[in-house]
């Protein structure tokens, strides 16, 4: 009976990728001050839809922070293209922009032209037909969301994007670990792997097609490399001690990581297509958390060589390594933003482990997050948010803060906890 | 009795001790020997003659029993830590020692440490605290004559907690080395 229900264990462990119920919702939780008004009118024919696609719009809108989204009960007319759109009308209820549309079923799938406008300039800004094969719509909607969010603000917008993030339940030995991908929403999660032992820090590869990340199945920590489409994966590392935190550089050759192989934990980078590993670090102290500088020419780490964990930066050309973090004596798993020039970490305050930004042209560090047990910040690829795991009650949930701290949200889970948020690149 | 100082890597040392049944073996000696090079890195209170005394007494009043214990793998498997320390706790010594004597009397034995910390704090930066705690222990079962061949270390930092809970009480029963038969 033992030795059946150790094999039963082993056979707990899927690969299969299946369409699980794990999706998360959104709370916003704090709402910009300069937050743009915008209305977005439901879109004429999409009754009966599978999907509210002007609504899965302006949710994205709302949540970025950038927007405040009018009630749809506040819109007394309803235009669904341009020419009828009376400016007037938007005005009168200060809407800034507004987004007009309609939908319709095709033999292959749907058809949906949206219409941007400036009501205060009274002019259309973009418009677009796109064309959504089978039932895509919720990938539609967010596409239409990067557009105007392009439009109005000049910044790309990351709604297409995916997060992938971690699950568990149970407690001490009878625990259940799993590794989701999810739309950017929350919505639409697909299981990538289940295992009864832990799952850590995923890392998507800059294509966004690989997650690397950390499993304990074997009953000790190896890194594997894993296709999401097919599932299909590779042992990238399994030496003994912590094979941890692995961390793709930005042209996907190499994945920087923290080894306690040679005794204490370094940070090493792995060739992904021999798998042979150069050692970086070298002391007394603990090395991990890697990150790579958007243009691949530094390393960011957290060391506790000064006695706690700091940041430090590591240059690809050699030499020491240069402490970045001297505020407070907790500071660790720093992100760069994508351009380069701010790091977002994990600081321990006076009121507990928070979000912070530091602007790497000075020491200055300005906290964003008013949850008080955050961990394992990841940026968006268009660097406007940052994604992080904490505690809400006495679950783990992902929240989300805006880069400048003004606006943030919840992706409650409903059952389990949720943690290590990795959010994808742009994937289109 | 009087053994001379074990040598960690001799099987014959250890086999001389299993037939022994090793309640009385070793005193002051393994401590003085191996406690000046383990020095500040197992935790001051942890080796050298602190670690003695209590091998001493603890062998003392267990030697009716002794044999018998020693073939039987101890039941007490879970030693707890003071937040961000990986220094082994003094009421904690009487535990790694029983585990200590039960490896050498039982040389084929395998135990595998797990290290665990609570929750607070990053998690791979757990990951490296919690193989902190279980490397310290492995140094102390080193130091007492355990072969390393016996032992080996797995983190598993944050991610398995004992119980659940964000207040002191569970934290405490999270920070902790398992040792796994």
């Amino acid at each position: 009976m033992q030795s059946l229900s150790k094999v039963w264990l082993f056979c707990v462990l899927l690969l299969v990728s299946s369409v699980a119920s794990a999706n998360l919702t959104i709370e916003i939780t704090r709402g910009s001050d300069q937050a743009l008004p915008i209305g977005v009118v439901p879109f004429a024919g999409s009754d009966g839809m599978p999907e509210d696609v002007a609504q899965i719009v302006q949710d994205d809108l709302d949540r970025s922070g950038y927007f405040d989204p009018l009630e749809r009960s506040a819109m007394f007319e309803q235009p669904n293209q341009s020419d009828d759109v009376q400016f007037d009308t938007w005005r009168s209820l200060d809407v800034r922009y507004l987004v007009v549309g309609r939908a319709e079923q095709t033999s292959g799938g749907f058809e949906i032209q949206f219409e941007l406008m400036d009501i205060s300039g009274q002019r259309r800004m973009i418009g677009e037909t796109v064309t959504v094969r089978g039932n895509d719509l919720r990938g539609a909607a967010h596409y239409i969301s990067d557009q105007i969010f392009e439009a109005i603000t000049d910044i790309r917008g990351a709604f297409s994007t995916k997060i992938a993030y971690v699950t568990a339940q149970g407690v001490g030995d009878n625990m259940q670990f799993g590794l989701y991908v999810a739309d950017a929403d929350g919505r639409r999660s697909e299981q990538v792997l289940t295992s009864d032992e832990p799952i850590m820090s995923p890392a998507w590869s800059p294509d966004g097609t690989k997650l690397a990340y950390v499993s304990f199945e074997t009953e000790r920590p190896a890194i594997y490399i894993q296709d999401v489409a097919t599932g299909q994966r590779i042992k990238a590392t399994s030496f003994d001690g912590i094979n941890g935190a692995p961390a793709w550089s930005p042209d996907g050759r190499r994945i920087a990581m923290s080894l306690s192989k040679d005794g204490q934990p370094e940070i090493y980078i792995m060739d992904v297509a021999n798998r042979s590993v150069e050692r970086i670090t070298n002391n007394n102290s603990i090395d991990t958390e890697p990150a790579w500088a958007p243009d691949g020419r530094s390393l960011l780490f957290t060391s506790d060589r000064s006695g706690g964990p700091q940041l430090y930066q590591y240059s690809m050309g050699g030499g020491e390594a240069e402490r970045l973090t001297y505020t407070g004596n907790y500071n660790a798993r720093g992100r760069f933003s994508p351009d380069g020039e701010q790091i977002f970490l994990i600081h321990r305050s006076s009121r507990g482990y928070q979000v912070a930004r530091q602007d790497l042209s000075g020491d200055r560090l300005v906290i964003l997050s008013e949850s008080t047990r955050d961990e394992s910040p990841s940026v968006a690829p268009n660097g406007t948010m940052v994604i992080f795991a904490t505690q809400q009650g006495n679950s783990g949930v992902l929240s989300a803060v805006s880069a400048d701290g003004r606006s943030s949200f919840r992706l409650p889970s409903a059952q389990g906890d949720v943690r290590d948020p990795a959010w994808s690149p742009f994937l289109n | 009795m009087q053994l001379k100082p074990l040598a960690r890597s001799l099987a014959a040392a250890l086999s001389i001790v299993a037939i022994a049944g090793c309640s009385s073996t070793g005193g002051t000696q393994d401590g003085d020997s191996y406690g000046s090079q383990d020095g500040s890195t197992t935790g001051s209170s942890t080796s050298g003659t602190g670690t003695g005394s209590q091998y001493g007494s603890s062998s003392g009043s267990g030697s009716s029993s002794g044999q018998q214990a020693d073939s039987r793998i101890p039941e007490v498997r879970t030693i707890y830590f003071d937040y961000d320390r990986d220094t082994i706790k003094s009421e904690y010594e009487s535990v790694v020692m029983s585990h200590a004597r039960y490896l050498r009397a039982n040389p084929s034995a395998q135990m595998v440490l797990h290290g665990h910390t609570d929750e607070r704090g990053t998690r791979e930066y757990n990951m490296a605290l919690g193989e902190r705690r279980a490397n310290a222990v492995e140094r102390f079962l080193n130091i007492q004559g355990v072969s390393p061949s016996q032992m080996s270390v797995v983190s598993y930092g944050e991610e398995r907690p004992a119980v659940n809970g964000q207040d002191e009480s569970a934290y405490s029963q999270n920070r902790r080395v398992v040792f796994n038969y």
